[in-house]
């Protein structure tokens, strides 16, 4: 969709710069558009997927109920049509902001969206805030002591974040830091007692961060929560924190060799105070361009460290569904999750054509 | 010399060659880790003391949770099989997985990325509007679909493995694509290809006599970050109850999911083990993958008579997308005065 360079390459063409402001409004207006089209295909790939296995009430409750019953359900829910008018409905119903009821336990997918999308998007704030606070100032770190051991050491514990399965870092933190020394929780996103407060709330939103805030005494409701997010947020966000370690120390060490910095070093610059000061802020450019591929592989790694933690979001219900063999559910997240970051990442190719004016098409 | 020169031109021995210091520190690292790896997936019958399914011997049944000791050296799972057999026979599904799927994915995405690069026009747009939407999806998720398609979630030893391949495979197709794509519209306008084509050369005869050749040199790059993403969504998809079944082969994924409740009780033998198989493998082969791409950059790449201070890279020719002509024998910077 876009292309970006390297900051270490190509300057900005010159002599268009007036009509800047059309071109980057004509950016945002085709990369709006392009929205669609990305949904349509993968709604339309993961109905085809789905549904090439047989209608999802044989698939769910196949063998539990009498042949004669089940006939009936098929008929009510209309799966003996054509698959295309079945399709064409599917789609219509999507447009609509219908993603369609659990077969297991007749809930609308959207209300699933309303009431554990708050979690999910807890747990991706949580992981995001340990992958920058982990991931940049180590990359730095990288690239300042290039070539030295403590470079190597960070790159392989860049590579060993990337190796770690999520769930098993999860499983690891949980063995030592909630069943060894016993000091946070095993799972969970508050305890009992948290969690009976914060739904007594006026207006609750889902998002406990902001429920907190309602509760009589909030204090210690916040030290429950951050106790609780404490393991799965870093299981999930180290992740990332060396996908941006990485990002850094390459991007840094390239523009460390650029003129800008070479007259900085001449004018007597230290070399600590060229890579926090000087090389970094151009090297921060590409995290912003991939943060939307990274907010996709938040979504699915939270799937995988809801299940570790039984943090009860959208990927903690979507695994769920796929336990109980209810195929409706599970379409119904993904093709939600499928929208979300289509949106995401047209928000952050967005923020990144305004931060940098080569992107463009 | 003409098979030093062939023996130079296969693309790790290159790079190894070429790697100094830390480098080639973690290139030779990975490189004994997938050995390892590989050497064990070809031996595990030989290797591994019981059956990957096998819940007794000949003085009774295993026992279940039973931790290490002499009988079992890294102990028994939940359901009772031995931790250490299951390990090393993970691996043999590890290797088939990852075998099945980079090749089915090289080779549909190479045909779709050449064609659709060469050929441009509609089928292009369309088809990288489409790779693009796939590529920014979460794989897993992706995965987790196309496993339920191949096989409705459960399935026998080859039907798990190849459910676990093609799920993978879809999830990949749009990275090959995307570089082989990339490279073909350049190589497309490059002297050669026109020369070829004034000559008279048919349009297949150019995309795999000319372009092909030209597009395929980052391929060992992504074959190993592949390779290694094909082991976590295996495992992921594993973890989610969609791997294969215990009856049919060892998969760690599996493994990890059934010891989630061992955890709280304190038994870590039965999660641990498993893992740390995982991180392993997937280190060692993106230790290659990377220790790859560093020398393929010659921003990053160290070199032999490494000086201090930057390093002028600026006439040095680097190919857009940031790898050099070193895997066609172009070795631009090591010759230099």
């Amino acid at each position: 969709m876009t292309t970006t360079e390297s900051p270490a390459e190509a300057p900005a063409p010159t002599g268009r710069a007036r009509s800047g402001g059309n071109r980057l409004l004509r950016f945002i207006l085709v990369r709006f558009l392009l929205i669609f089209p990305t949904i349509l295909i993968l709604v339309t790939m993961v109905f085809v997927l789905m549904r090439s296995i047989g209608d999802p009430i044989t698939a769910a409750l196949g063998g539990r109920l009498p042949a004669d019953q089940l006939a009936q359900r098929i008929e009510e829910a209309g799966y003996n049509r054509p698959i295309w008018v079945q399709y064409f409905e599917y789609l219509g119903q999507i447009f609509t902001g219908n993603f369609g009821t659990s077969i297991t336990d007749h809930q609308p997918v959207v209300d699933l969206l309303v009431r554990y999308g708050g979690a999910t998007l807890e747990l991706a704030f949580y992981a995001l805030i340990v992958a920058f606070i982990v991931g940049i100032p180590l990359g730095m770190l990288a690239a300042y002591l290039r070539d030295r051991w403590p470079d190597a050491v960070l790159r392989v514990f860049a590579i060993l974040c990337y190796a770690t399965p999520v769930f098993f870092a999860g499983l690891l933190l949980k063995l030592v830091f909630a069943v060894g020394l016993g000091w946070l929780p095993v799972a969970g996103r508050a305890s009992v007692r948290v969690e009976l407060a914060l739904s007594r709330v006026p207006n609750p939103t889902g998002i406990y961060l902001i429920d907190a805030a309602q509760t009589p005494n909030p204090g210690p409701v916040y030290a429950d929560l951050l106790a609780h997010a404490v393991l799965p947020g870093i299981a999930l966000g180290l992740l990332t924190a060396g996908v941006f370690l990485r990002l850094v120390r390459t991007n840094v060490i390239g523009t460390l060799s650029m003129d800008y910095v070479d007259a900085a070093r001449s004018r007597g610059v230290r070399e600590y105070r060229l890579v926090t000061a000087h090389a970094i802020k151009p090297a921060l450019v590409p995290i912003i361009t991939v943060i939307g591929l990274q907010i996709a592989m938040l979504l699915g790694g939270a799937v995988l460290t809801e299940t570790t933690f039984e943090w009860q979001g959208l990927g903690f219900q979507l695994a769920r569904y796929l336990t109980a063999r209810d195929f409706v559910a599970v379409q119904g997240i993904v093709a939600l999750l499928a929208v979300i970051v289509a949106v995401t990442n047209f928000v952050v190719d967005v923020i990144a054509a305004l931060i940098d004016p080569r992107i463009r098409y | 010399m003409a098979q030093r020169r062939l023996l130079d031109r296969l693309p790790v021995v290159h790079q190894l060659r070429q790697s100094v210091g830390l480098q080639r520190g973690m290139l030779v690292a990975g490189l004994i880790i997938t050995g390892v790896f590989v050497l064990t997936a070809i031996l595990a019958p030989v290797l591994a003391p019981y059956g990957y399914s096998q819940l007794r011997d000949e003085d009774g049944t295993f026992g279940a949770q039973q931790p290490p000791g002499p009988q079992h050296l890294l102990g028994t799972t939940v359901g009772g099989y031995d931790v250490l057999s299951r390990v090393i026979w993970g691996t043999q599904t590890a290797a088939l997985v990852i075998v099945v799927a980079v090749i089915l994915s090289i080779f549909i995405g190479v045909l779709l990325g050449l064609v659709s690069g060469y050929i441009g026009g509609w089928l292009d747009r369309v088809l990288v509007v489409v790779a693009d939407a796939v590529y920014a999806f979460p794989s897993l998720l992706l995965a987790i679909v196309a496993a339920i398609a191949i096989s409705g979630g459960q399935s026998s030893f080859w039907g798990g493995i190849l459910a676990a391949a093609v799920s993978i495979t879809v999830v990949f197709i749009p990275q090959y694509f995307r570089v082989i794509r990339a490279e073909t519209v350049r190589i497309k306008s490059e002297a050669y290809v026109e020369s070829a084509k004034v000559i008279g050369a048919s349009p297949t005869r150019i995309m795999t006599r000319h372009v092909l050749r030209n597009a395929t040199r980052t391929l060992p790059l992504i074959f190993t970050l592949n390779s290694s993403e094909a082991i976590l969504t295996l495992a992921g998809l594993g973890f989610l109850g969609f791997g294969i079944e215990p009856t049919a082969a060892a998969e760690w994924g599996y493994d990890l999911n059934k010891s989630l409740s061992d955890v709280t009780s304190g038994i870590w033998w039965t999660s641990v083990f498993p893992g740390l198989a995982i991180v392993l493998v997937v280190l060692g082969i993106t230790l290659v993958g990377e220790s790859l791409n560093d020398l393929a950059d010659p921003r990053l790449r160290t070199r032999r008579r490494a000086d201090s201070g930057p390093h002028p890279t600026a006439d040095v020719s680097v190919v857009p997308g940031g790898t050099v002509d070193d895997l066609a024998g172009l070795d631009t910077v090591e010759h230099r005065p």
